[in-house]
């Protein structure tokens, strides 16, 4: 295929997004991720073929089976989304889904979901769940389909590019009235995963819930966050990456980066506006603004990272 | 017209029996209304509910967004309720029963059982 028609293709693939939302590019330069836009960086604009190797792609709260308002199709959006990443120049070597890949842990939803995860041409997928995925009543649904990689815990890291990636668990353990959970047994396990590693491997962290506190009225955090943060303050290189706020929010502290995706399914307010978070019902054309998915590139070297985040329009 | 009449006294008739019929039983009728709880506005309401023991509680979800009751004491736990579902369990033993919603653990409730 000539570049011409490789980049009418991939314009024809961002114009079918117009009606819904993609994911996020990372990419990690000077040793922090920085967030691009991802529809950008799929038009080939000034600045984005300087991106490096996309390292990985993250989707978020793809909702498989929601149909309310904010978004009667979840399944066109998610769709979207895919196309957006299979339209890119060069396939991430792997995808992470930080969670509420369905709305009611139903096992049709599911099946639906794993069926459209596998049109994307990155085979490699690594998930975590959300609470939306963990709300059957025997808490099973999801780890029948993908608790191998973590022995059916929740949690389990993974080499790649020499990067370490640490999947974390943050669903099941509610105190209530409280925050996300990691739990003592967690905790230990990361201590003892990150125990003997060089503090200048760069660390990849995801997790459904954030794990900082955003918004605590709406349990937007986790409640023993700090002690994972103590663990991991001595790396040069952190990315902490979640989903559940459906909405980018960002911060830095000191060699640690944070950052929420945009959902694939719907939006939500921001923190505080309105009685929960409820999906946001807004315009039509606005809403594949404010869906997306991240990616992240490589750039020379692994500690030094870039990351967009690119919307359906 | 003198058969209408007729039909709106007999209609009259039933109401009243009905009535007493319900009067003679008012503490069941009071259980079974203290046994709703609706979820609305990410927040059971009412937040503590008093019933007697065999009372079923019933749980309807009247918000947007799915909502799930779980007890503390892993005592029940419903699947994911979407808008206008419902989840149902009777409590045979008095005590507090504490519960939440597993997706939006903010949301606390009780369920005292005398």
């Amino acid at each position: 295929m000539s570049d011409d028609k490789l980049l009418h293709s991939r314009r024809n693939a961002l114009k079918c997004l117009a009606q819904g939302g993609a994911g996020t590019l990372f990419v990690l330069a000077g040793g922090v991720f920085t967030p691009l836009d991802l529809a950008r960086a799929a038009d080939d604009k000034p600045g984005t073929a300087k991106l490096g190797k996309p390292l990985f792609v993250q989707i978020s709260d793809t909702h498989i089976g929601f149909n309310k308002d904010a978004n009667p199709d979840v399944d066109a959006t998610l769709t979207q989304t895919i196309d957006i990443v299979n339209s890119m120049p060069e396939q991430p070597a792997l995808i992470i889904h930080t969670g509420d890949i369905t709305h009611l842990s139903k096992p049709a939803e599911f099946d639906l979901a794993q069926q459209m995860l596998g049109g994307l041409r990155t085979t490699e997928l690594h998930t975590v769940p959300g609470e939306h995925d963990t709300s059957d009543a025997t808490v099973t649904e999801y780890f029948s389909r993908f608790g191998k990689a973590s022995n059916n815990k929740g949690y389990y890291s993974f080499d790649h590019a020499g990067v370490h990636f640490i999947a974390l668990i943050n669903v099941l353990q509610f105190k209530p009235g409280g925050l996300g959970t990691l739990g003592a047994d967690q905790l230990a396990w990361v201590a003892a995963d990150l125990k003997g590693r060089s503090s200048s491997t760069p660390i990849v962290v995801f997790a459904h819930m954030p794990l900082w506190t955003i918004y605590e009225s709406w349990g937007w955090g986790t409640g023993d966050a700090d002690q994972l943060m103590d663990q991991l303050r001595r790396f040069g290189s952190v990315t902490v990456l979640n989903g559940h706020i459906h909405q980018i929010v960002q911060k830095v502290e000191g060699n640690i980066t944070f950052h929420t995706a945009r959902s694939t399914a719907y939006p939500q307010p921001i923190a505080g506006e309105g009685p929960g978070p409820s999906p946001l019902k807004v315009p039509a054309d606005q809403l594949p603004k404010m869906l997306g998915v991240t990616s992240v590139f490589v750039q020379k070297h692994p500690s030094s990272l870039a990351l967009t985040d690119a919307t359906l329009a | 017209m003198i058969y209408r009449k007729y039909r709106t006294m007999l209609t009259l008739t039933r109401i009243a029996l009905l009535w007493a019929a319900a009067a003679s039983f008012p503490l069941s009728a009071t259980a079974q209304d203290a046994g709703q709880i609706v979820i609305k506005d990410y927040m059971f309401a009412p937040t503590s509910v008093t019933v007697k023991a065999g009372t079923t509680v019933k749980w309807t979800n009247k918000d947007d967004e799915p909502h799930t009751v779980v007890s503390d004491a892993a005592l029940f736990r419903s699947g994911a309720m979407d808008t206008d579902e419902t989840f149902s369990f009777k409590f045979d033993k008095p005590g507090t029963y504490h519960f939440t919603c597993s997706i939006h653990p903010r949301m606390v409730g009780t369920i005292t059982v005398e």
